[in-house]
């Protein structure tokens, strides 16, 4: 076999509650502080105990990080998967396993190395509690993959601490498990096997993280100061982590919070309390999933025409209806940017990893409060809920809170007269006013019926149309605050584009390359936001073919592109996927090859 | 020279635009209510948010108070409008407007947990048992057997607002009529000092669709059925208003901010406003027996606001500068440590 250095796609199958995903978490952050660069994928059932759960770490000192469906190590520890996982084991790959499972050997493939591993005697020598063997079970594999992949135990040791933090006997309880594995693994598997782990200088201004975490940060930085929410995955986390980081950051010297999170009775609300809260003045988040999503479109509506900011995170999951709640999609695409009854559009960010979310978290405030408008941002299970390598948050300019066109009763008492809806400035966009604001002129009437520049209430056909046509400059208006797209050109002259957005942002680089060794080359434009950008239609009019990447069955943005620019319908192709997992990179280099 | 209040404001300053009810409405009377009872309770209409859902009665806080902010948002979610103003402005003094449509039936989940979360504003339900904005259905509050104008009989059993708020554990539960002013301002006067979701279910009969000879929420019938338990009134903080009473004769409850409700007894049954069980007992009691009971039913004091419950920061969310809404960049370099 050829030696691979730094360079592994390891598949660990347990069973879902049995507490794997702190060792998971300690074998990925190992490579990461070896200075590896790693992705973990978590492939995980909609149950909360019992059935079969993967954790897919890919090791690439290429830093082609994206899934993988081949895989050269299996970490089995789950009886109900055995089969599955050694028919997901390339041929010559390396089989760690627990022999105290009693499967039949005949399922294991001769192909494979087998590294039968007997956990239960293995665990018996580390503590006599019974509960704890069991977690401690799953620590003895990260001993075991350690010294067969020759990872430095020392950092391993150095994660362990970090990990369970002021926990002494915590600590070195888990450092003698993973110590009980690499000794077997010494003394019973005394081979030099192919596949080397070998540390490099750290990985320099680079995080690990998830994107649901780097969002909820973003919106803490980004001066959140109400969130409402009600429980989906994959979006409970964002929230979870919202709170969580806002009890710690957010507090006046009382120890009293300067923020406020409600858990809501269901989406309706959630993003009721989000328009009342913005209404009011503070800056307002919710997040949620694809059925969450259609709960809100009716209030939605109301923050378009009554122009009161919101913003909702949408963590997509496949859809529709219920769907694979624990599967990943970017299916909302429409919903997002369409949202409500009649007509209007929304702006939606896409965000390509948890550095974007961070970004995105506080971008998203921003626009809704410049705009007085409704902001979806679409992130992805894949982002939200797996261990991405990230740029260090910290070293991100957010850029100073905008508060978009608000006036005070200071700037109220040097105006003649003020109408909440006259479009003072010509670009659409008009000034509001706060409640609790002490001025005569200061109220209005907020409603989502018709109504003119003075918000009175008005059946009027001709104000409803000037008021429909300035919420249309308005959406156009957005483009100047929304993020551009971004454009990766090929060293060659490339007559074929590739456009894509989100979480498959991982996977192009490399499948740009696999292209690349065929002779194809394409320039890559990632759409950031909707609506488009002149950009988009500049970089469809210079290519001759254009490869649009949808992680839906609907090809929904090359649906959308399609509307947009009708001239170049006929040179814009779709490559889709749309199983639930992330898009792996030859998948999308084939399914390319295909459509040429 | 018209009569100003506590904080220098005639009456005039807490009107409203035009109605665009039916003539005879008694939600219009309820808005004349509501108008005298923010001026006695001496509340700046700069500070006030009123707040509704959707139908006729959510139309009707564009005719009060045009110099306070309102949002007439979607039918059945003031629930969820009210928290959110609240969380983001706990200085603010809510009043929401809703109707029995918009309260039982769309927005029954965001009532009961408005109520749940004790979100300090003034709620008032305009009941009439009739969707009027769609031309007369019934609603989850007709009782059952009611008889529409087409002569539709309501199958189903009414749901009793009071009953379902008290359940709910709301701290300040009323009921009244439109056509009862002397009753209905002390009772908003009272709620706009409560802290804590005050819900008044004010009986408004329609006078387009639910005021004929069989209906039991027409004007007649309820001028017949209607008792009141108690004659209310409210003595302000800066009132220097002394009620000469006799011993047992006014049951006197103090609200948290120096404001005083007097309570006398006007029906033979004897009542404590402070007894949640009684206050069951006698709205069900009173139910069976076909009277339509008024006045305040239950108060209790002692629940915590949501602002409270949250520990959230005594100023308003939204007056609060950014360095309180914006942690340091140093605080993000030693967060992210966690991440390496």
């Amino acid at each position: 076999m050829e030696k691979l250095t730094n360079k592994a796609n390891i598949r660990i199958g347990t069973v879902n509650g049995t507490g794997s995903q702190s060792s998971n978490t300690i074998i990925i952050k190992s490579l990461f502080r070896m200075g590896v660069p790693v992705s973990g994928k978590n492939l995980f059932p909609s149950n909360i105990f019992g059935l079969p759960t993967w954790f897919q770490i890919r090791a690439n000192e290429s830093g082609y990080t994206s899934f993988s469906d081949e895989v050269d190590i299996v970490v089995a520890m789950n009886k109900d998967s055995i089969s599955q996982d050694v028919d997901s084991l390339k041929a010559g790959g390396l089989f760690i396993y627990n022999s105290d499972l009693r499967f039949d050997e005949i399922l294991l493939n001769d192909e494979h190395v087998h590294f039968a591993v007997p956990f239960k005697n293995l665990v018996k020598g580390v503590t006599d509690s019974i509960k704890l063997r069991k977690l401690l079970t799953n620590m003895v594999y990260v001993g075991v993959l350690a010294r067969i992949t020759g990872m430095d135990k020392e950092v391993i040791f150095s994660v362990v601490e970090d990990f369970f933090k002021s926990k002494k006997s915590v600590v070195e309880l888990n450092q003698q498990a993973i110590e009980v594995g690499f000794k077997y693994a010494e003394e019973n598997f005394n081979k030099d096997f192919y596949i080397q782990f070998e540390k490099r200088s750290p990985l320099a201004d680079t995080v690990l993280i998830d994107g649901n975490t780097a969002g909820a940060l973003g919106a803490v930085w980004g001066g959140c100061g109400f969130a409402s929410w009600y429980p989906i995955t994959p979006s409970s986390s964002l929230m979870e982590e919202f709170e969580n980081y806002a009890n710690q950051f957010l507090l006046d010297e009382k120890g009293k919070k300067n923020f406020a999170v409600v858990q809501a009775e269901d989406e309706l609300s959630s993003i009721g309390m989000v328009i009342g809260a913005s209404w009011a003045g503070a800056r307002a988040m919710t997040a949620t999933s694809g059925p969450g999503m259609s709960l809100m479109s009716e209030f939605v509506g109301l923050s378009y025409f009554a122009e009161v900011p919101s913003v909702t995170w949408d963590i997509q999951r496949t859809g529709p209806s219920t769907g694979l709640p624990t599967r990943t999609q970017q299916g909302d695409l429409r919903i997002a940017h369409t949202m409500g009854h009649g007509d209007g559009k929304h702006p939606v960010l896409l965000p390509a990893s948890p550095e974007e979310c961070f970004y995105f978290g506080k971008l998203a405030l921003d626009v809704a409060e410049q705009m007085q408008c409704f902001v979806a941002v679409l992130s992805d299970l894949d982002i939200g809920m797996n261990l991405w390598m990230t740029k260090d948050l910290s070293s991100i300019d957010l850029g100073p809170i905008q508060r978009g066109k608000v006036l005070s009763a200071e700037d109220l008492k040097q105006m003649e007269s003020f109408a909440r809806y006259k479009d003072v400035d010509g670009d659409g966009v008009p000034y509001r006013t706060l409640p609790g604001t002490h001025d005569d002129k200061a109220a209005f009437f907020t409603r989502g019926t018709g109504h003119d520049e003075s918000s009175k209430y008005t059946e009027s056909s001709e104000k409803y149309e000037e008021l429909m046509l300035r919420l249309k400059r308005k959406e156009k208006q957005s483009l100047e605050v929304l993020p551009k797209p971004v454009e990766k050109k090929s060293d060659q002259n490339a007559s074929l584009g590739i456009i894509a957005y989100g979480s498959t942002d991982q996977a192009i680089d490399e499948s740009l390359s696999i292209l690349a060794q065929t002779a194809c080359f394409a320039d890559y434009l990632r759409v950031r936001a909707l609506p488009f950008h002149h950009e988009v239609g500049v970089f469809l009019a210079e290519h001759d073919e254009v490869i649009v990447i949808d992680q839906n069955r609907d090809a929904q943005m090359k649906d959308f592109l399609v509307i947009e620019y009708p001239q170049f319908a006929g040179k814009i192709k779709s490559v889709l996927s749309f199983d639930g997992l992330p898009v792996r990179a030859k998948q999308i280099a084939e399914k390319i090859s295909e459509v040429l | 020279m018209a009569k100003e209040n506590a904080i220098g404001l005639e009456k005039t300053a807490y009107k409203g635009g035009k109605s665009t009810l039916c003539t005879g409405c008694g939600h219009d009377s309820i808005t004349n209510h509501i108008q005298t009872a923010y001026f006695q309770a001496n509340v700046n209409p700069f500070d006030i948010a009123k707040l509704s859902g959707i139908g006729c009665s959510s139309k009707t806080p564009a005719y009060f108070m045009s110099k306070s902010h309102g949002f007439n948002s979607l039918h059945g979610r003031l629930g969820p409008l009210a928290t959110g103003v609240y969380s983001a402005n706990r200085d603010l003094k809510l009043i929401g407007i809703s109707g029995d449509g918009d309260t039982a039936s769309i927005g029954f989940g965001g009532f009961a947990h408005l109520i749940r979360r004790n979100v300090p504003m003034v709620y008032l339900c305009y009941n009439n048992g009739v969707y009027g904005l769609t031309k007369g259905q019934f609603s989850a509050t007709a009782e059952q057997e009611a008889v529409l104008k087409t002569g539709a009989v309501n199958p189903f059993q009414e749901i009793d607002l009071c009953a379902m708020a008290l359940q709910l554990g709301c701290g300040f539960v009323a009921r009244s009529f439109s056509g009862d002013a002397k009753q209905l301002v002390p009772l908003i006067q009272a709620a706009i000092h409560h802290n804590g979701t005050a819900f008044i279910d004010v009986i408004s009969p329609c006078i387009t669709f639910n005021n004929h000879e069989q209906s039991s929420k027409s004007f007649v019938a309820v001028k017949d059925h209607k008792v009141n338990l108690q004659e209310l009134g409210v003595i302000e903080s800066q009132d220097e208003i002394k009620v000469d009473y006799e011993e047992g004769e006014l049951q006197m409850v103090d609200l948290p901010d120096g404001t005083q409700i007097y309570l006398r007894k006007l029906d033979s049954r004897a009542h404590n406003v402070n007894d949640k069980f009684a206050a069951m007992r006698l709205l069900e009691n009173t139910t069976q027996s076909q009277e339509l009971l008024t006045g305040l039913l239950y108060i209790n004091e002692n629940n915590k606001s949501l602002g409270d419950k949250l520990n959230t920061t005594d100023t308003p969310i939204r007056n609060l500068d950014l360095a309180s809404i914006q942690p340091s960049n140093e605080k993000l370099k030693n967060l992210m440590k966690d991440f390496s």
